[in-house]
């Protein structure tokens, strides 16, 4: 089966000469269809450029990218727009909501892009609220909500086209325990459901929910460690 | 995507923040309704004088005297120029030829004093000439003329001035503290934007002179030809003997000019096109300064929302959408201010400004509200179209 993620010798450098930041030094990961993914390391070891270019929100400076078995090189602005509308939904660590719209409006964003209409939309972007346990709030605006609602919000925006890939960047980061609990049941439950997760975090307790624990040392996967059964 | 997602996507743009958006159309309509209505005010005067001279009679030469070259010395106008311009055979084009000294002169009545911008002596034929119809009483005789009566007929402003509410003809006028029997009024002939036409008192040559302005050069003559067709001819006869009478040869420079009513037209209309262009070059500042703020405020709306802009993109928005959101944005903006702007000169073009009764120029109206919708575009979509470009992850981090 082609994997759902295949990433070889990827490159990411920031400015030229003198002045360049190596954030990815010939990087290989390979992530198969429903797993369950932790990224760790420290800040500045290249893990958040690795999930941006997971996600199709930078490019790398060389190495390929398979998308789905798919090489994302080939990919124009467009059709990019087009993957992460379609086969990604991305979480990230502050959220990221669009300010004085309301969580409705915010989570049929992706739709609205995909040319769905009206009805369906709202149905959908509905249905992806209680799935994250919040139908009640769906009229109230991102400033009128707490952070793990905002995250919740957020990842019922990452899930309501139906992505076979979920990447969420520290979604736990900005949270409180409790918050961090639940939204932690959201993405095991995604995961449950047969979709391939992918996360970044710096705690273990954090980590310790996915299958597998890779960890990122200045650019390069340096561990590769197996925690659960394997999906 | 449908049209009507990015519009609505716009539409809630330009509501989100309400006084942002209120502040840019104001900026867009006073620009826009300062250019219309100066344009019309301009246009307005250009319009007024072009009546009045109309109004003056279209078979009238005007010969004035004119500076002499250095050199030379320079005869000046006199009755007896006049005299010969009306010689039938000499100059059978001319009907009539007035001759015409001109001063200013303070009228006083009872307790009111008014100074008369131009206060003329001349003879009867004048009033037909320059079609100058009494009002009330009549104008001054020949007989007049010939005794050197202090009789005046008063222009309409003079009348108001003077005898607020009563009959002026009958009553004596004090003018330079020589008393005047008033014979007549004339018609109101209306301001001419820059002049009042009715602030003027005609009397007879002889009292005039006697009495004003003493016996130096007339100020002008003015020729009434047979008919406007006869004009042309007029001309060159009275040439020919104001040169013959001045010792003018050949290819010498005259010491008078002859002007027929549509060169005074022509020369006034420049006088009052300049004035046009002046306000229009004032109102496309306002406009310009206007643009600026519009240009100013679309920026700051972008680069503040470059992060939304990340959040569209990342979420699958394509570069065409966020611009076309943009775009549109801007263009509400700038459409809404420049229809509100185009309403506000209207309704201003209905107010007497500085005398002027303002006339709305078709075009102006076209320019400034396609000039305010370009500004509004084109600096609407220079910087969202930069932030369409930018990788999702770099908006994203943008702060």
């Amino acid at each position: 089966m082609t994997p759902a993620i295949e990433v070889r010798d990827l490159r990411k450098t920031y400015g030229s000469g003198d002045t360049a930041v190596h954030a990815l030094r010939g990087l290989d990961l390979t992530v198969d269809r429903g797993e369950y993914l932790a990224i760790m390391g420290a800040s500045g070891s290249g893990k958040s450029t690795l999930l941006n270019v997971l996600g199709c929100l930078d490019v790398p400076t060389s190495g390929r990218y398979l998308l789905d078995g798919i090489d994302t090189a080939e990919f124009g602005e467009a059709q990019l727009g087009l993957l992460r509308n379609r086969k990604i939904g991305f979480v990230f660590q502050s959220f990221n909501l669009i300010p004085r719209t309301t969580a409705l409006a915010n989570v049929e964003l992706p739709l609205v892009y995909a040319g769905v209409r009206r009805a369906e939309r709202r149905l959908r972007a509905n249905a992806a609220l209680r799935l994250v346990g919040l139908a009640e709030r769906a009229h109230h605006r991102p400033n009128e909500l707490s952070g793990g609602q905002q995250q919740r919000v957020a990842i019922a925006r990452a899930l309501v086209t139906g992505p076979a890939i979920v990447l969420a960047d520290e979604p736990t980061g900005n949270l409180d325990t409790r918050s961090s609990q639940e939204v932690m049941g959201i993405l095991d439950r995604l995961h449950a459901s047969g979709r391939t997760v992918v996360l970044i975090t710096h705690e273990d307790d954090v980590a310790a929910h996915a299958n597998r624990v890779v960890r990122v040392v200045d650019g390069r996967i340096v561990e590769n460690r197996f925690t659960g059964v394997l999906a | 995507m449908r049209f009507t997602e990015v519009l609505a996507f716009a539409v809630r743009g330009v509501t989100a923040n309400k006084l942002r958006s209120a502040l840019t159309t104001l900026g867009i309509l006073i620009g826009v309704a300062s250019v219309i209505l100066l344009i019309a005010v301009g246009n307005g005067a250009s319009v007024s004088v072009q009546q009045s001279i109309a109004g003056l009679g279209t078979n009238v030469l005007t010969i004035s005297p004119q500076r002499a070259q250095a050199g030379s010395s320079a005869r000046p106008l006199t009755v007896d120029d006049a005299t010969a311009l009306a010689d039938p055979v000499e100059a059978p084009a001319v009907k009539s030829a007035s001759p015409v000294v001109s001063t200013s002169a303070t009228a006083a009545h009872a307790d009111v004093s008014h100074s008369v911008s131009q206060f003329l002596g001349t003879d009867p034929a004048y009033f037909e000439t320059t079609n100058s119809a009494v009002a009330q009483g009549s104008p001054f005789s020949a007989d007049d003329v010939a005794q050197g009566r202090k009789v005046v007929v008063i222009g309409a402003t003079v009348a108001t001035e003077l005898f607020p509410g009563a009959a002026p003809v009958g009553q004596t006028i004090l003018v330079n503290n020589i008393p005047f029997t008033v014979v007549g009024v004339l018609a109101s002939k209306g301001s001419s934007g820059l002049q009042d036409a009715d602030d003027t008192a005609v009397a007879p040559l002889s009292t005039v002179r006697n009495a004003l302005t003493g016996y130096g050069s007339l100020s002008q003559i003015v020729v009434q030809a047979t008919g406007p067709d006869a004009l042309t001819a007029a001309q060159a006869q009275v040439t020919t003997i104001l040169d013959g009478r001045h010792g003018i040869g050949f290819g010498g420079t005259a010491d008078y000019r002859v002007l027929s009513q549509e060169q005074l037209l022509t020369a006034r209309t420049a006088t009052t096109d300049t004035f046009t262009v002046l306000l229009a070059a004032v109102a496309a500042i306002s406009l310009l300064v206007g643009g600026i703020g519009v240009t100013n405020i679309m920026l700051v709306t972008v680069t503040e929302r470059i992060r939304e802009i990340g959040i569209r993109k990342a979420v699958g928005a394509r570069r065409s959408s966020i611009l076309g959101q943009f775009l549109l944005e801007a263009t509400m903006l700038s459409l809404f201010g420049g229809a509100l702007g185009v309403a506000a000169a209207f309704i201003g073009a209905q107010f007497t400004i500085a005398g002027i009764t303002p006339v709305i120029v078709p075009s102006s109206v076209l320019l400034a509200f396609a000039v305010s919708a370009l500004i509004g575009l084109f600096f609407g979509s220079y910087p969202a179209g930069r932030a369409a470009r930018l990788r999702p992850i770099e908006a994203l981090r943008h702060e």
